[in-house]
């Protein structure tokens, strides 16, 4: 079986964000009626923040968009809280068909709020789905699945991959279909923080970033722009093929340790935001997950080595795949 | 009035099969918004239309399925541990609501959503029943003592125990009714006409009458109808599945006259065939009109609107007046007016000054990563 399938019928030439002009986009902020698609995900945006409309033309402008009045997952609302916070300190919600799943954060947060509700929509929902909160991207159809705490390097890795030939499935959550136990693509941008920016920078100059926002809970975050090819191959899924926990150490000689399966499959349980609401479910689909996988431990410092190293592996699985021996 | 496709979809489940894109975007919010998108799946299940529902809105209620079910395993698991915690006691377990429904196997429970489970006691079993529970882990934690006074002294149940470890909710009722409403039924009446379930010995659910009594009561004596639509379409279902069994109308209005429940029960009655189609004899409509007070087509009016799910979709200009209105009613049904002048001073008081009454933890900040 080839393993990439497309998961959704696309039309050839999907109206995108870029389509619009600027006075459109916001118009349609303004009444909610901005519908973004990545990947399975449709969702509905309200926001009269001209800065918002600017990041999401920035980042957004590749994804199809839909025609409002249909079907959407998500409606989403980012607004200012009370008149007297419009002048003093000024604060911005998040709200999930009105209800607002945070604390208000101050304005300049705006766009990465917005990131983060929609993340959260997605992982408080979207039950059809075994959803790990790990990154995920892809060669020649198999998925490497890169499951780790924050701090852990696993975003950086995953926006150098993506800038050197793999394609970017997710960088913040995996969803595993139950049935097929393929993943399915977001394609959303990177979320960077910290050194994290800098280092992206100069590893990929062309990179497109979004707003830098300072003094954030975790520091300073940025978004990266999704490389365009991902966003328009979205819909293609991939196979499980690898689980490699990453971690950054300075200095470190990349090394990859195989890990006992077992150890594996309580690490990315103790991941996945939904694996106990599954219930037996959610085992079996994880189970299946890790007997098709290689399940690995990598320490790495330089991220040209760790790419020369998921180069290999993608080298090495294309040509089990070629002989027809069984992954 | 808006047109609102989630009432529409309650009240024939067939519907589904016309459903445009649009329609379901609503549906979806609705539901979701009135806590009934796993109710509304499993009815589609059932009804073998899942499958026909357009994939986007269908992986909706498949989630909510999933999460219905799940709910379900864990929701008897922890009624049967309540139960062997009170047996230890020899103090017998009556569910109320949506633990009783879940144990009782009744065909709304399916999808049915709760948080709390929902235990009477006889009032003289109090002090026993919470030091036991207490023992097993339910402990009722960061309450001020002005909570513990209003619930102990005015309220019909003791502020709500948490489990220390699995974090499940019981609410333990004396009554049905708070002590200071102005005709409380008598708990002993309920008690003896509880139902002991053979799958579970132990366990005891009201019979029939009194199930759809209570949740009448629930719903036409309560305030915040967060779950207002939820639970009148639980009184859609109870009447639809026991309106069949004979004696049963004839039961429920003799029991609606013992228990003072008359009122609350004409409101139900109403509301449910006017709303959702339930079919009640005509007789036990026109008898229970003499019970609904003076401006019945005015609480018509407010309860049409009050009762939807709270959004925007299905709001219209009335709505909040209708259900402040019910908010205030709820509060003067509960306590003498000295009371309630007393109670409602101190909440506007911490409303102004934004002190919180007790700490709560119920604001997440984003995760971050």
């Amino acid at each position: 079986m080839n393993p990439a399938q497309p998961a959704l019928t696309a039309t050839a030439n999907p109206i995108t964000l870029a389509d619009l002009t600027s006075t459109e986009l916001r118009a349609r902020l303004r009444h909610g009626e901005l519908v973004l698609r990545s990947g399975p995900i449709r969702m509905a945006i309200r926001c009269e923040r001209d800065e918002v409309a600017a990041a999401l033309w920035l980042l957004y402008s590749d994804y199809p968009i839909e025609a409002p009045g249909g079907f959407a997952d998500f409606h989403v609302h980012l607004r200012g809280t009370d008149l007297l916070r419009r002048w003093i300190k000024p604060q911005i919600i998040f709200e999930h068909d009105g209800h607002a799943p945070f604390l208000a954060l101050p304005q300049p947060q705006a766009f990465a709020l917005l990131e983060w509700g929609m993340n959260w929509c997605i992982a408080n929902y979207c039950h059809q789905y075994l959803m790990a909160h790990a990154a995920v991207v892809e060669r020649n159809g198999f998925a490497a699945i890169l499951p780790a705490p924050p701090g852990s390097g696993k975003s950086t890795l995953c926006a150098a991959l993506v800038h050197r030939g793999w394609r970017l499935l997710s960088d913040e959550m995996t969803l595993i279909d139950p049935a097929s136990c393929n993943i399915l693509g977001l394609a959303r941008p990177i979320n960077l923080k910290n050194a994290s920016i800098d280092i992206m920078r100069s590893f990929a100059p062309d990179a497109v970033f979004g707003p830098i926002v300072p003094d954030t809970k975790k520091g300073t975050v940025a978004h990266l722009r999704a490389p365009r090819e991902s966003i328009q191959r979205v819909d293609e899924t991939a196979r499980p093929r690898w689980i490699i926990f990453p971690r950054y150490e300075a200095g470190a000689a990349p090394t990859l340790t195989p890990m006992p399966k077992h150890s594996a499959f309580l690490q990315l349980a103790e991941n996945a935001f939904n694996y106990a609401a599954l219930g037996r479910q959610g085992f079996e689909v994880l189970g299946e997950v890790i007997d098709m996988s290689d399940c690995l431990h990598f320490r790495y410092s330089q991220l040209d080595d760790a790419i020369a190293i998921f180069d290999e592996l993608a080298v090495h699985a294309a040509a089990q795949d070629r002989s027809g021996v069984a992954a | 009035m808006k047109t609102d496709s989630l009432l529409l979809l309650m009240r024939d489940t067939s519907q589904a099969t016309s459903f445009t894109l649009g329609d379901w975007d609503q549906v979806i919010r609705l539901a979701r918004v009135a806590n009934v998108l796993a109710r509304l799946a499993e009815d589609l299940a059932v009804a073998g239309l899942l499958e026909q529902v357009p994939q986007a809105p269908r992986d909706h209620l498949i989630a909510a399925r999933l999460l219905g079910q799940r709910q379900r395993m864990a929701g008897l698991a922890e009624i049967e541990r309540v139960r062997d915690a009170l047996a230890a006691s020899k103090l017998p377990t009556v569910l109320l609501k949506g633990g009783a429904y879940l144990a009782a196997n009744l065909s709304l429970s399916r999808g049915r959503m709760f948080g709390d489970i929902d235990l009477l006691f006889r009032r003289e079993d109090l002090p026993e029943a919470e030091s036991t529970l207490i023992l097993h882990g339910w402990n009722s934690g960061a309450v001020s003592d002005y909570d513990q006074r209003y619930y102990r002294q005015w309220m019909h149940e003791l502020p709500p125990l948490t489990h220390i470890k699995r974090h499940s909710v019981l609410d333990v009722h004396h009554n049905i009714l708070p002590a200071t409403a102005r005709h409380p039924p008598d708990a002993k009446l309920l008690l003896e006409q509880a139902q002991e379930l053979p799958d579970m010995p132990g366990v005891f659910v009201l019979c029939p009458a009194d199930m759809v009594l209570h949740s009448a009561c629930h719903l036409f004596h309560e305030g915040e109808l967060g779950n207002g639509l939820r639970d009148l379409s639980d009184l859609d279902r109870l009447l639809r599945h026991f309106g069949r069994q004979d004696g049963f109308w004839a039961t429920l209005s003799e029991r609606a006259g013992l228990l003072h429940l008359r009122r609350p029960l004409c409101y139900a009655v109403r509301m449910c065939t006017t709303m959702l189609g339930t079919p009640v004899p005509n007789d036990i409509v026109r008898e229970l009109r003499r019970f609904g007070g003076l401006r019945l087509s005015l609480m018509d009016a407010i309860y049409q609107r009050a009762l939807r799910a709270d959004h925007p979709l299905s709001n219209d200009r009335w709505t909040p007046l209708a259900r402040w209105s019910l908010y205030v009613r709820a509060h003067w049904l509960r306590m003498p007016p000295h009371l309630l002048a007393a109670h409602l001073a101190r909440k506007i008081w911490f409303r102004w000054t934004g002190m919180p009454e007790y700490p709560t933890n119920e604001d997440e900040v984003p995760e971050q990563h």
